[in-house]
């Protein structure tokens, strides 16, 4: 890009106050009666304010200082910045990755061992795996068959349920549940699958977020079967081959002639959805070599070509769905039997969109991709704990700016399903995407 | 009966608020092709805003009720088209030539954005307003039930009509109205012939956006308190609203407004008020599968 000569240095920088105050402007207007005055309850009931416009004033002053910058230095950082990381870095850094893989998983294996005495990683640990083995689910139904689901937490709940209301009327153990919750959550799947069928991305996506509203709102008004806002308390707990995890003589601790300790059941945890998930993952991996899967990629690319060349588009939907529905059933019965405790609360909205956006900052399709998006957005939200009521606003920018900024992901590769000889990664940026053509 | 005219009133009333904020869906929709699902949060905005400027202009000394809800209003829908516009700038302009589900995504981003937003700014509690306009009028009595139509329902029913007749106008006589029609019609081939592609989505995002700003204030007036959580359902509610009458149709925003509105409340008062809600979604589905095009919506042509 040429740069301009130096004599228009001061227009240029004209330019950019401008710019500087217009965009000062906007943010006063944008946050004058928000931020500037905080309103509260008074002592007597009626809403009283006060004005906080210190706040404003640095908020205003950060927005013109921002853009200032923006405006004079971005176009130089922009421009060399393809130039930053040498070519060879470049290449060794896509030969890693092929290796990162494998490290990330090995590392996961052996997270327990190494901070067995630290609960709270354990309990992180087991977090940061069920959102990976919930993103991986949905990536089946949103990364590969293309179908936008905004209520994909309804099965996670249909899954919680299952376990917990199998368990408490027939008294079932995890290990015969666990297969009920994920054909009942399937079942959900098929159900929603149905209906929206003939309808294209966006409304599908909609029906999908009332769907799962459906869902939570009869979870909370059906008193007499789940309790309704008060949840089910007292879920079993998962015993390791019906050894359960206590200190009584049949328990695990004495049978293996060890010291009882309440870790080893958070270890045991750990090591269940961690297998849960490469189960996912691996089922995923194979399912994309059969024509299912490959149906599913032909359908996100284009539907009517998929049409036109004879694949049924109704039954690879549905199977997506199905499918898609019968992880996140698992990982809910997962969760039911860790937590011992579910109410609605825990299926809200948000977890929908957490889900969905681990699955698109991982870059759709790409399952590593997945793993790496939850570990560093539950990090992430561990890390700002003190920010607390900040995090979701933290989350949100996040999600605006990973679809400007990296609309591919943080993994922007995908393997190929299909190859000639030799398996190889392509970098998404030169895969001609159908997916970027705008709608007629 | 006289429950049911009752509730008749009710539903209207409602409905015409959930008319409001389906306009904004329906325009951007036609338009760009996206469901603004931050939408709601606009209106949950508005909302806020509205109460704000209120509780300011009382401690001025502006006391008269009808002055102070006019400056609101014109302030509340100022700064929520201020909003807006600057989701649109934000979010959604630099996702025109993204993939197509990439202003969706976005969209759902800011709409988290603008809850949490709020909710920091002004904390999670309900916010209550003593009710502002009082009395109304009893219709007519029978069977020890009076139909009432009180002084605030007329606001909103009026304030609705008037604010649907500017709007239908500002589409249909004005060059920005024959620009936005143009748009929706061909983006391309509208800025071929010289429209301002960029300028005309703005201006339909900061009018959609100052519609529901009167919502929002309406919403206020009418319940009496507003929280940073009102805008998704209302938002989901008033998407239903632009789909049942035809997305795309701003009469069909209305007329679905208000039958989602009549629905919903029909449904409270005869059946169940815990399932509303679920009444609402269902509708949207059943909708969705039966009449995708809604009442009044042109049938979409699929192009390979």
């Amino acid at each position: 890009m040429p740069r301009e000569s130096e004599p228009d240095r001061p227009l240029e920088f004209l330019a950019a106050v401008k710019e500087a105050a217009i965009a000062a402007l906007v943010a006063f207007g944008l946050f004058v009666l928000l931020i500037g005055i905080r309103t509260e309850q008074g002592p007597t009931g009626a809403l009283v304010f006060t004005t906080r416009f210190g706040t404003l004033a640095a908020i205003v002053g950060a927005v013109f200082t921002a853009t200032l910058l923006r405006a004079l230095f971005w176009r130089e950082v922009t421009g060399s910045f393809g130039q930053i990381i040498p070519a060879p870095l470049k290449a060794a850094a896509s030969g890693l990755s092929t290796y990162a893989a494998a490290a990330f998983l090995v590392f996961a294996v052996i997270v327990p061992i190494v901070f067995y005495g630290n609960r709270y990683l354990l309990d992180l640990g087991i977090l940061i795996v069920t959102y990976t083995m919930l993103g991986l689910g949905l990536n089946i139904v949103v990364g590969l068959a293309g179908l936008l689901d905004l209520g994909y937490v309804a099965f996670y709940a249909v899954g919680a349920y299952s376990y917990a209301l199998i368990a408490q009327y027939f008294g079932l153990s995890f290990w015969i549940c666990l297969p009920l919750a994920g054909i009942l959550a399937a079942f959900g799947g098929i159900l929603l699958g149905f209906p929206v069928l003939r309808l294209r991305g966006d409304y599908l996506a909609i029906v999908t977020l009332g769907f799962g509203e459906i869902i939570r709102l009869i979870l909370l008004n059906w008193q007499s079967l789940t309790g309704g806002p008060n949840g089910i308390p007292g879920i079993p707990r998962p015993s390791f081959f019906g050894l359960p995890f206590n200190s009584s003589e049949h328990g695990f601790a004495a049978t293996f002639g060890i010291p009882y300790s309440p870790t080893h059941r958070v270890v045991f945890l750990y090591y269940l959805i961690l297998a849960l998930a490469l189960l996912t993952n691996w089922v995923t991996l194979r399912l994309r070599r059969l024509p299912i899967g490959r149906a599913w990629e032909a359908l996100r690319e284009d539907e009517v070509a998929c049409r036109a060349l004879g694949v049924n588009t109704t039954t690879t939907k549905l199977t997506a769905f199905a499918m898609g529905a019968m992880f996140g059933g698992f990982a809910g019965a997962f969760f039911a039997t860790r937590q011992g405790f579910i109410s609605p609360e825990s299926f809200t909205f948000t977890e929908s969109a957490l889900v969905l956006a681990i699955v698109v900052l991982g870059g759709m399709g790409s399952q590593l991709g997945v793993a790496v998006a939850a570990t560093v957005m539950l990090g992430g939200f561990e890390f700002f704990r003190e920010f607390d009521q900040y995090r979701m606003l933290v989350f949100g920018t996040a999600m605006v700016a990973i679809v400007i900024y990296r609309p591919r992901g943080l993994v922007a590769t995908r393997t190929p399903s299909v190859s000639l000889r030799e398996q190889k990664d392509v970098p998404a940026s030169i895969v001609r995407d159908a997916r970027t053509e705008t709608p007629a | 009966m006289e429950y049911f005219v009752q509730q008749l009133i009710n539903g209207i009333t409602l409905g015409s608020i959930y008319g409001l904020i389906a306009i904004g869906y329906t325009m951007v929709y036609g338009i760009i092709g996206m469901i603004n699902f931050a939408h709601g949060d606009i209106f949950m905005v508005g909302a806020f805003l509205a109460l704000i400027a209120f509780l300011v202009l009382v401690s001025v000394g502006v006391s008269t009720v009808p002055l102070a809800l006019f400056i609101v209003l014109l302030v509340s829908m100022a700064l929520t088209a201020l909003y807006g516009w600057t989701v649109e700038r934000i979010a959604y302009r630099p996702l025109r030539r993204s993939f197509r589900l990439a202003p969706l995504i976005s969209a759902i981003g800011m709409s988290i954005v603008l809850q949490n937003y709020v909710q920091v700014a002004q904390g999670a509690r309900v916010k209550p307003l003593p009710p502002l306009v009082h009395g109304g009028y009893t219709l007519f009595e029978g069977n020890d039930f009076a139909v009432r139509l009180s002084n605030i329902q007329v606001i909103v029913v009026i304030t609705t009509l008037v604010l649907m007749a500017g709007f239908s106008f500002l589409v249909a006589r004005t060059r920005l109205g024959r620009n936005m029609r143009a748009c929706e019609q061909d983006l391309k081939m509208a800025a071929l012939v010289g429209i301002d592609v960029d300028r005309t989505i703005s201006l339909t995002f900061v009018i959609g956006a100052a519609l529901a700003a009167v919502a929002g204030l309406m919403f206020l007036l009418y319940y009496g308190v507003v929280d940073f959580f009102i805008g998704f359902l209302a938002g989901v509610k008033a998407f239903t609203a632009a789909v049942l009458g035809g997305i795309g149709s701003l009469p069909g925003a209305m007329i679905g407004g208000i039958l989602i509105g009549l629905i919903e409340t029909m449904w409270s008062a005869y059946f169940s008020i815990e399932y509303k809600d679920v009444a609402a979604f269902a509708i949207l589905i059943i909708v969705l599968i039966f009449l995708p095009t809604g009442l009044l919506g042109r049938p979409e042509v699929e192009k390979v």
